[in-house]
């Protein structure tokens, strides 16, 4: 169960705002996380705390494949990314990295900025001050990857040939 | 009963019939990447301790994203991939220069009609054209591929769009995609095949098709389908087995037939309006070229408009080839020429100022009209600079006038 502090964000967060093309191109790994959703408010990365939990609208991570985008939001501490729903791209390299993603539909208004909720992977269940939300659970397929703590584990768990 | 063109691709991969919703994992028959994707595939298959890859002609790489490289960090990196790529074997490299990834791959030859193709970059749909199944993915997921020979995917349904008519004067595809994106909404089509069919599309030139597969990942699609025809196989230099969908789908209509050129303003793609209503706002910069219309078609109509104009002073027209094949056959036609002497610079083929790190960056309140397929927030630059998205047509006239303009002024 992840209980943390909420960052409220609209629909459709791009990849650009998440991180943008300028910062992709650096061997220093650690300047993605200090520039995270910079495009839409810079103070972000300063202000967020480690187990703070960012919600959104729909279609949160749309554009570009650029896994830095995944990267940058969990290696700036963020818990949890939970939204109306997600681009297929941006869930797929979350997945792969161990970012939670949780897809809630009604979130976005249930929600306010700051206010602390609760979000428990294993009963699919978003608790805010006000209410409890169900969330869609993820696929048990994708579960497993997750619980592998990521792609690269499970390959090295698995190391099937196709 | 039937199904779609996309189910029966992935059954003949997974060879076994797959159906709407199911999780399969299935072998990959292509795979490619470019320089901005490629470090952090090297980095995850170290992680993985994967010293050889299981095949390195079922890959390719292409270096456009930084061409070249425009700072040390970008080189540093460039020269890991380049590394990882001569000592992998990969033959199907291509370093700085050749062009952009989803331009080069297919006018390569690489990939088959009915094959599954899977790209680290998200306009990997653009080979969605050529009846194939193509999409995106990111650093990790290519890794895997490249470790294991396959990948895991959710059958998509099928959203497919009708476009009836055929498409006049100076309306091109990149207008009918554009009304496409206005109906469909920047997610309507999450986790859907688009399936992009009639008379319009039938018609259009391979290049126009892939215009249109281009932007479906602005939609949310994992993949732009269209049906192999005749043009798709003198385009590949090959052949392939031809899929069509034959079950029922959600279907939505678009009259390409009667179309006026469409501008996507700043913000979000599907912001789109008739270029009419914005005409006359004042541009700093034009753009043509990206994998979205950087081909021979959209430089030939481009030429047409300026050739014996100039770029309007105040307005800086940065054209960009999609691959020197391009950029050879525009030279050797005199396109280039009639750029130049317009006053329009030319830049290396590749990405160009599309990502917004160089070849065109835009300053503080600074506007582009750009054919390629983004314009986010920032996206070429400064956080508050503009860009519309429009057609390689409007783009020559805007250039040309410092201003939006209706291509459909200039003879």
């Amino acid at each position: 169960m992840l209980k943390g502090r909420v960052w409220k964000f609209g629909d459709d967060v791009d990849t650009d705002v998440i991180i943008p093309a300028k910062y992709l191109r650096s061997v220093d790994q650690t300047i993605w996380p200090k520039h995270v959703l910079e495009g839409l408010d810079p103070s972000f990365s300063s202000r967020v705390k480690p187990g703070d939990i960012i919600v959104a609208g729909k279609n949160f991570g749309c554009g570009s494949s650029r896994e830095q985008a995944a990267l940058a939001i969990k290696w700036a501490g963020v818990a949890a990314v939970v939204a109306e729903s997600f681009a297929r791209i941006f869930f797929r390299n979350a997945i792969n990295n161990g970012l939670p993603l949780v897809e809630c539909r009604g979130v976005s208004k249930a929600v306010e900025e700051g206010e602390v909720i609760e979000v428990d992977l294993d009963r699919s269940e978003v608790r805010t001050k006000k209410e409890t939300l169900r969330s869609v659970p993820l696929p048990p397929f994708l579960q497993e990857i997750v619980n592998s703590g990521g792609l690269v584990e499970y390959y090295k768990a698995k190391k099937k040939v196709h | 009963m039937g199904s779609t063109a996309v189910e029966k691709i992935i059954s003949r991969s997974a060879g076994r019939s797959v159906q709407v919703g199911e999780f399969v994992e299935v072998p990959v028959d292509f795979a490619y990447f470019h320089d901005g994707t490629g470090p952090l595939i090297v980095d995850a298959l170290a992680k993985m301790g994967v010293e050889k890859i299981i095949d390195p002609d079922r890959v390719g790489i292409v270096f456009d994203h930084s061409v070249p490289p425009f700072n040390d960090q970008a080189a540093t990196l460039q020269a890991k991939v380049r590394k990882f790529a001569r000592a992998q074997g990969i033959s199907r490299f291509h370093d700085l220069g050749e062009g952009i990834c989803h331009q080069v791959i297919p006018e390569k030859g690489y990939v088959s009609p009915g094959t599954i193709v899977i790209g680290a970059d998200s306009h990997s749909c653009t080979l969605g054209c050529f009846g194939l199944f193509s999409s995106g993915v990111g650093a990790t997921d290519l890794a895997y591929i490249l470790a294991t020979g396959g990948t895991w995917l959710k059958v998509p349904e099928t959203l497919k769009v009708e476009c009836m008519g055929a498409l006049k004067g100076k309306v091109s595809s990149k207008d009918l995609i554009l009304e496409i994106v206005k109906m469909v909404g920047t997610d309507g089509a999450t986790y859907k095949a688009l399936e992009f069919c009639g008379e319009a599309v039938r018609q259009m030139s391979q290049s126009s098709r892939m215009t249109m597969s281009n932007m479906a990942v602005e939609m949310g699609a994992k993949t732009g389908f269209m049906e192999a025809d005749s043009k798709t196989f003198e385009f590949l230099g090959r052949t392939g087995p031809v899929f069509r969908t034959d079950s029922p789908v959600e279907t939505m209509a678009v009259d390409a037939g009667s179309l006026d050129p469409k501008v996507a303003c700043p913000g979000s793609v599907a912001n789109v309006k008739s270029v009419s209503e914005v005409e006359g706002t004042p541009i700093d910069q034009a753009f043509l070229g990206s994998c979205t219309n950087g081909r021979y078609e959209d430089l030939f109509e481009a030429a047409k408009i300026i050739k014996g104009k100039k770029v309007h002073r105040d307005t800086r027209f940065i054209v960009i080839a999609a691959s020197k094949a391009i950029q050879l056959e525009a030279q050797r036609n005199g396109l280039m020429d009639i750029f130049q002497e317009a006053g329009a610079i030319i830049g290396v083929t590749g990405c160009g100022p599309c990502l917004g790190v160089h070849m065109g960056v835009l300053g503080e309140n600074e506007v582009c009209v750009s054919t390629s397929n983004r314009n986010f927030i920032g996206r070429m630059g400064h956080p508050k600079s503009l860009v519309y998205l429009a057609s390689a047509q409007t783009v020559a006239a805007s250039a040309a006038e410092g201003k939006i303009t209706d291509p459909r002024r200039f003879a």
